[in-house]
């Protein structure tokens, strides 16, 4: 066994610095690396571009890292629900590239698998689509994406083994698992750290070969965006 | 004139028995309220579960258990998670049958808008530009008409597209309508709306061949 376990979010961190591009796993605020976000607001890490499906809201998730303009720029696929994102878009501040949530799954997926890029039809004939070349495949248009290039992926995942084997829950697992191993370091945290062999290997969702770093988060507020109940 | 709820009721007479269904944000979330209880459908949702199910009971609400529109929800039995890049396969691979999805503006060859308002509105596409590029049956559920009183229904959409040439049908508060070459066909009237008001409201071509019959649910 190859043990990947780090003491915490600080030495999972070790190596962060300003201007690097991340990738976060999460959609909206469900599945979000809590300990690690909250890590980066620590180190005043600036000037980053986060690669993340969402921009959480004013006061969690990666709105955290907004609020003290450490973004330099956003690559996502909805960036509602949150006004300090709109302010600094509309201003200038913030770059954003806003691409399609199948695309940037498969961008994800791309580099995680040493694909360097692919297909698609969607967002051929839009905004999109400028800029990239077009190619058809059975008589139908598609446009050729790229894989995603990354320093670190911030995962979150429900339990995890010392030798990074990921179990996800819910609808949690998300972009988690299509972002380990698709950056040069994948650092997880996990509600819950077990030894080898406590996790059944029929049912481990991502083989620790795609994780570098492994640690249980310290704390997890687990914010419900919208509740909705019967 | 229909409200929200009417027109889920009436686009839920679209989905069949054997369905994979995934309904976009608003309108078309209603659309499983409706949906006959004799037969089998399972919801699908682009952040990753099929069998989706109702929402939650007080106090039952799971962070980790959410659809696209971020709202806590349940998991039927049958259900299943999956990541997102599985999740857009299906979309992609055309695994799912039938997309629901609500629009500003529909063009008369098919195109839709729904994700961009310059200078005014971003929030981005989410996964409607995958599921618009590769779903082959797409519905539309939206108002005919917008908060002004301009027509939704164009010749050309004046905002960003999302896809092209793409919509199948459309149900509107005033109508049920389908596209054929490059025009918008007139297919049913909602109660008490006439076929001169639906002209009036719709800025694109309209196509009216015979008796245009009433909804029913």
């Amino acid at each position: 066994m190859i043990n990947k376990v780090v003491k915490n979010a600080q030495s999972a961190l070790e190596g962060v610095s300003d201007d690097m591009t991340l990738m976060l796993g999460g959609f909206g605020l469900s599945g979000i690396p809590e300990n690690s976000i909250a890590e980066l607001v620590n180190r005043k890490i600036k000037g980053v571009t986060c690669i993340s499906n969402n921009a959480g809201v004013d006061d969690f998730g990666l709105g955290l890292l907004l609020q003290n303009k450490q973004i330099k720029k956003m690559i996502s696929s909805y960036v509602g629900e949150n006004a300090e994102f709109e302010r600094q878009m509309l201003s200038g501040d913030l770059e954003v590239d806003l691409i399609p949530q199948g695309t940037l799954a498969e961008r994800c997926r791309a580099a995680q698998h040493g694909v360097p890029a692919f297909y698609t039809p969607a967002g051929y004939g839009t905004e999109v689509a400028e800029g990239k070349e077009v190619r058809e495949f059975d008589g139908k248009p598609h446009i050729l994406e790229k894989a995603f290039k990354a320093d670190f992926a911030f995962i979150k995942a429900w339990k995890g083994d010392e030798a990074g084997n990921l179990v996800f829950k819910g609808t949690a697992r998300n972009f988690n698992a299509n972002m380990c191993g698709a950056a040069k370091i994948t650092v997880v945290e996990v509600e819950e750290l077990v030894k080898p062999g406590e996790l059944d290997p029929n049912f481990i969702h991502i083989p620790g070969i795609f994780v570098q770093r492994i640690y249980e988060g310290k704390h997890y507020e687990k914010r419900i965006e919208q509740r909705t109940v019967r | 004139m229909l409200d929200k709820n009417g027109i889920a009721q009436r686009i839920a007479k679209e989905v069949k028995d054997g369905y994979y269904v995934n309904l976009g944000i608003g309108i078309p979330t209603l659309v499983a309220n409706f949906v006959r209880d004799d037969i089998e459908v399972e919801f699908q949702s682009e952040n990753g579960i099929l069998g989706m199910g109702p929402f939650p009971l007080a106090g039952q609400e799971d962070a980790d258990l959410i659809n696209a529109g971020k709202q806590t929800i349940t998991a039927l039995p049958g259900a299943s998670f999956f990541d997102s890049a599985m999740s857009f396969g299906m979309i992609r691979g055309q695994h799912v049958d039938l997309t629901i999805l609500g629009a500003m503006e529909v063009a008369q060859n098919g195109d839709i808008a729904n994700w961009k308002i310059p200078g005014k509105m971003v929030k981005g596409m989410g996964g409607a530009m995958d599921l618009v590029g590769s779903a082959k049956n797409i519905i539309v559920a939206m108002m005919h008409t917008n908060k002004a009183g301009k027509s939704k229904l164009l010749k050309s959409c004046s905002l960003p597209i999302t896809g092209v040439k793409c919509v199948t049908k459309i149900v509107t508060n005033m109508a049920v309508l389908d596209i054929v070459n490059d025009s918008f066909r007139l297919l049913e009237r909602a109660p008490r709306v006439s076929i001169e008001d639906i002209k009036k409201a719709t800025a694109g071509d309209l196509i009216i061949e015979g008796d245009i019959p009433e909804m029913k649910f």
